[in-house]
């Protein structure tokens, strides 16, 4: 019960906390961003331990191993993708990205 | 029957089901990956608007803050709903899981008219790039809660015909790490999504 309510209250608190950070611009920019993000991540341990119960599992921790290989192939998709495709607009000149727009469909 | 041979029984039982646990941690987990391809496709083309309106221009911060206080709620009551299984508390059990249907239909009913509202005025998955991406993760994400509400449903059906037998307490334990899960997963469309979508 006790696990329960303080994973629910840590989850509120930072759930309130994001939104009014973005709805009263406490910040802005990529501190935000960083913010928002670390936010994510908090919550996000905070219920993998009050709510899953990951912490209260016997050894072997099969379930926590399964879980951090999934992360690390969650990491390497988003951020893999979105290295890989902001290096393609990088270095896809304005000249060829308008001809090719053009082949498309005529130009916008 | 000796007393050994019904302890042997009594831990190849507990076995099978530490097992089938597992097994349905593991789907957990590469739906994890489902969802983090959809985010991947999401953060790639969240600016490709082709002259089209934005995050920015579509969200309203207050109408998703109401969605996730309802989901996160649900998910606390679905925890709620397990310690009343585990003390074999029928009744109170069955009530706490009808409260989580509830708050899951609410979340699910406000994404639709989310959805119909963006539609009807033209920003459908058609439009952009970035509303194509939008409408797959979300979308995705509203469709495990669809199928997590129907299996609450039936669970509550199973629950009231047999109580708690030890397949319904495996299946009501896979149910609550699901509708948890699905709660995870919305942290980060609220964070990245609507969050970062709006500031």
């Amino acid at each position: 019960m006790a696990s329960y309510v303080v994973g629910f209250v840590l989850s509120l608190a930072t759930t309130l906390t994001a939104y009014f950070m973005v709805t009263k611009h406490w910040l802005s920019g990529n501190g935000l961003v960083l913010t928002l993000l670390s936010l994510a991540v908090g919550q996000f341990v905070v219920q993998l331990l009050f709510f899953l119960h990951i912490g209260r599992e016997t050894r072997p921790r099969w379930k926590m191993l399964m879980l951090v290989l999934a992360l690390v192939f969650v990491l390497i998709v988003v951020l893999g993708s979105i290295w890989i495709m902001y290096n393609l607009n990088y270095r896809m000149s304005p000249m060829e990205m308008e001809k090719y727009m053009q082949r498309q469909d005529g130009g916008i | 029957m000796s007393s050994t041979t019904e302890t042997i029984m009594h831990m190849n039982e507990r076995a099978g089901r530490e097992k089938t646990l597992f097994g349905f941690w593991l789907y957990i987990m590469t739906d994890c990956v489902l969802f983090a391809s959809l985010f991947a496709t999401y953060a790639v083309l969240h600016k490709s608007t082709y002259g089209g309106p934005d995050a920015a221009e579509l969200f309203s911060p207050s109408f998703v803050l109401t969605e996730t206080l309802l989901l996160l709620t649900s998910s606390f009551i679905c925890g709620l709903a397990m310690l009343a299984v585990h003390q074999r508390r029928k009744t109170m059990a069955m009530a706490l899981f009808f409260v989580t249907f509830l708050l899951g239909a609410a979340f699910l009913g406000m994404e639709f008219s989310e959805f119909s509202h963006l539609v009807s005025e033209g920003n459908s998955w058609a439009r952009s790039g970035f509303l194509s991406g939008f409408f797959t993760l979300v979308g995705t994400h509203g469709l495990h809660i669809s199928v997590g509400l129907l299996w609450i449903a039936a669970m509550l059906v199973k629950l009231a015909k047999r109580g708690f037998t030890e397949a319904n307490v495996r299946r009501l334990t896979m149910l609550s790490l699901f509708w948890h899960f699905l709660d995870v997963v919305w942290i980060f469309i609220f964070t990245i999504v609507y969050m970062m979508g709006v500031m």
